[in-house]
């Protein structure tokens, strides 16, 4: 890393802030941003912090745009909420670097135009002289589920990831004499988050700020204690240098940094970070919120959805979704024994054909089904044309954390999944999008999918889709301990 | 009365003793006749009570039994199979749908009643497993009765102590089969399957009061051929509260 690092993030900060364009399946709307805060919520709104006072707001978490600027700006803010506050942590330069501090202001609300925002200051929570093996910046926080207890990691490259302990109730050091722990070394924009009674501690590696050839990479390693030893799965020490691959670059973004955790409840987990460079935004830096998985022990960076046509296979049941319509054999239905080929030849019970099958068309074996609504039932998956659904983006429908809201049709035609009334399925014969007709899709932990309606008419309550026998599926209460409402999306 | 071979087997060696001991003694031939009409109609009765279709089916031994502690249904009355082919849906549909005997969807027979189909007279038995599942292979086979590409018809009574809102019948089958809960088509599960506990559920439903109609149509391909059925609750927990019958209580 060169001396230049926080100017550099300064400048990419106030380039980003530019309008963008929203092409595809990530965030809609503004999304600039460079070193995002964790994501928050205040009155139903989602809020980030970046440097050099971008700030992101959104109403439902998909479509973002500029906010406003707290009453301090600077370098890769961090931000929590406990009581009634909301606390900021934000870094600046004091001279050289590494010669830095991080200051705390706080506010009740993050609405302008609540009767409660109002920016208090908190002072220098913790600082680095330029000389010693630290650079206080990129804050990073962590309420401690065990015990209550709040921890600031910090630092940035030169030298160490270090340690303190806040105090809660009001945002400051809770024993300003003690000196901090070093936790990890070579790297910046720590977190620390716990799970299954471990610490996992994340950290960015890599170069920043050099848009499409910036190394960023989120890693981590972990810990039975908030002091560590923090190591990573080959048992390397984050002192030492070491840290799991928790995201890289790939697809169309380069340059993943600054985790930040959203835990959503029930077992559903998110992650924010920021691009160095989304390659179809033209290398701008952005924000992106994708899915949390856990395997082996170990955060995983889960895919956002994309848009194609799957089976939809229960994990509890093996079975999938269908429309209840009596289907058709791909390539046609054959007398048991096999067929016999010209000339009396035949190929034989286990002979197929001959030649290439090609998949079932939709509009050659729905004839006969039903012009209104179908029911829905679950069925082995046998790649025929009832069990085959298109999940597409619904446009102008609004979204959810980090997502759109999809539709879910039969392949190659209108037939579309809905809620109904009583709480149960159907397939209407249009997609009209109305909320009963249009989901939310969110990847559990395990890499399996949470299928929910918008809503559910006549009901508040929020439903999804659930397996309740091998050869049935209804609407059912949200329930993370079991398989029922776990769904994997397959590419038939 | 319908006895079996064994139980035939059995009377006849009573008779043979009671023959000895006429030879044997100075009993007055009328006395043996006595004890032999008397032992006669005891081994008949208990013979009924004792009537097996294989080794998990008998005859209900009382009148009502409570669901099992799984909460399937264990008693029901079942025709002897008809002859039908096909296993997809609209094979199985057309099955159920076609008029065999006169009031076939709501009709509550008695044990032993008889209906004719064509040149055929089937006969209603009161069956009860030990099983989760009634084995229909064993029931069709120790009548001798086909047990491939037919149609079993089966009914039961589901005593509730309370209405039920928002439960689910919940059922298994090999291979197709439809369910009607009082006099409404419920479930259809279609294709050439196995049983599977739970593999067909219906939309949420209301049991009433008192006696509800379980009905169901099992449609055999080939091969083995069984059922199970049980009520779930509002989160799918089995309903073992029920009480089964295969008489209306009066």
């Amino acid at each position: 890393m060169t001396l230049h690092i926080a100017r550099m993030k300064l400048l990419l900060a106030l380039v980003t802030t530019l309008a963008l364009a929203s092409p595809g399946l990530a965030l809609d709307g503004q999304i600039g941003i460079h070193d995002p805060s964790t994501l928050i919520q205040c009155d139903g709104k989602w809020y980030t912090y970046g440097t050099g006072g971008g700030t992101l707001v959104s109403d439902d978490g998909w479509t973002w745009r500029r906010g406003a600027m707290p009453s301090r700006s600077g370098l890769a803010p961090d931000i929590i909420h406990i009581g009634n506050r909301y606390y900021i942590y934000i870094a600046r330069n004091v001279g050289a670097q590494p010669r830095a501090e991080i200051n705390m202001i706080w506010t009740m609300s993050l609405d302008p135009n609540s009767p409660d925002y109002k920016w208090e200051e908190g002072g220098v929570v913790v600082s680095s002289d330029g000389i010693e093996d630290c650079n206080a910046i990129d804050p990073g926080l962590f309420l401690d589920p065990v015990n209550g207890k709040l921890w600031l990691t910090y630092g940035s490259y030169f030298g160490f990831i270090r340690l303190v302990e806040l105090d809660p109730n009001t945002g400051k050091r809770a024993n300003p004499n003690d000196q901090p722990l070093d936790l990890a070394i070579n790297c910046e924009a720590s977190t620390m988050m716990f799970h299954d009674g471990w610490y996992y501690l994340l950290a960015t590696h890599g170069s920043c700020c050099r848009g499409a050839d910036s190394g960023y990479n989120i890693r981590v390693g972990r810990a039975q204690s908030v002091f560590g030893p923090f190591l990573d799965n080959m048992g390397v020490g984050m002192l030492q240098g070491g840290g799991k691959l928790f995201v890289g670059s790939g697809g169309r973004v380069v340059g993943p940094g600054h985790f930040g955790l959203l835990d959503r409840g029930d077992g559903l987990q998110k992650f924010s970070c920021h691009y160095e460079a989304d390659l179809d935004r033209g290398g701008a830096s952005v924000l992106d919120i994708r899915p949390l998985l856990w395997q082996d022990g170990w955060p995983v960076a889960g895919e956002n959805l994309k848009e194609g046509a799957y089976e939809i296979e229960s994990l509890r049941t093996g079975t999938a979704l269908e429309i209840a319509v009596e289907g058709v054999p791909v390539g046609g239905r054959r007398p048991r024994g096999g067929q016999r080929g010209p000339g009396g030849g035949g190929r034989g019970l286990f002979g197929g054909q001959g030649g290439m099958i090609p998949p079932q068309d939709v509009a050659q074996v729905s004839t006969n089904w039903p012009a209104g609504n179908i029911e829905l039932r679950m069925a082995n998956y046998i790649c025929q044309a009832q069990q085959k659904w298109s999940i597409t983006a619904v446009t102008n429908a609004g979204g959810y954390l980090g997502s759109p809201y999809f539709k879910i049709t039969i392949a190659g035609t209108d037939r579309a999944l809905a809620a109904t009334a009583d709480g149960e399925l159907v397939a209407v014969p249009a997609f009209t999008g109305g909320p009963e007709q249009i989901w939310r899709l969110d990847q559990l932990a395990d890499g399996t999918w949470r299928i929910m309606p918008k809503s559910v008419p006549g009901s508040n309550e929020a439903l999804a889709l659930s397996a309740v026998g091998s050869s049935y599926a209804t609407l059912a209460k949200f329930e993370p301990s079991i398989q029922k409402q776990r769904w994997l999306l397959k590419m038939p | 009365m319908n006895l079996d071979r064994t139980t035939i087997q059995a009377l006849e060696s009573i008779l043979k003793r009671v023959r000895i001991i006429m030879r044997s003694t100075s009993f007055t031939p009328a006395l043996p006749v006595t004890v032999a009409t008397l032992l006669l109609t005891f081994a008949a009765a208990a013979a009924a009570a004792a009537q097996s279709f294989g080794p998990t089916l008998t005859h209900p031994s009382s009148t009502a039994k409570s669901a099992s502690p799984d909460g399937f249904l264990q008693r029901w009355l079942i025709l002897e199979p008809i002859r039908v082919n096909g296993l997809t849906d609209s094979a199985v549909q057309a099955a159920v749908r076609t008029d065999y005997f006169p009031n076939q969807l709501s009709v509550i027979p008695q044990d032993g009643d008889k209906v004719a189909i064509g040149n055929t007279n089937l006969i209603w038995h009161a069956v009860e497993t030990t099983n989760y599942n009634v084995n229909l292979f064993h029931f069709a086979r120790a009548l001798h009765k086909p047990t491939s590409d037919v149609l079993f018809w089966a009914v039961t009574i589901v005593t509730c102590p309370e209405e039920m809102h928002g439960v689910r019948l919940a059922i298994g089958s090999n291979a197709a089969s439809v369910w009607w809960v009082n006099g409404q088509e419920v479930i259809g599960i279609y294709g050439d399957r196995q049983t599977v506990i739970d593999d067909g559920l219906s939309k949420r439903l209301m049991l009433k009061k008192g006696s509800n109609v379980v009905r169901c149509a099992v449609i055999n391909g080939g091969g083995a051929t069984d059922f199970c059925a049980r009520f779930l609750d509002q989160v799918d927990k089995p309903l073992t509260t029920l009480s089964v019958s295969v008489e209306e209580p009066r």
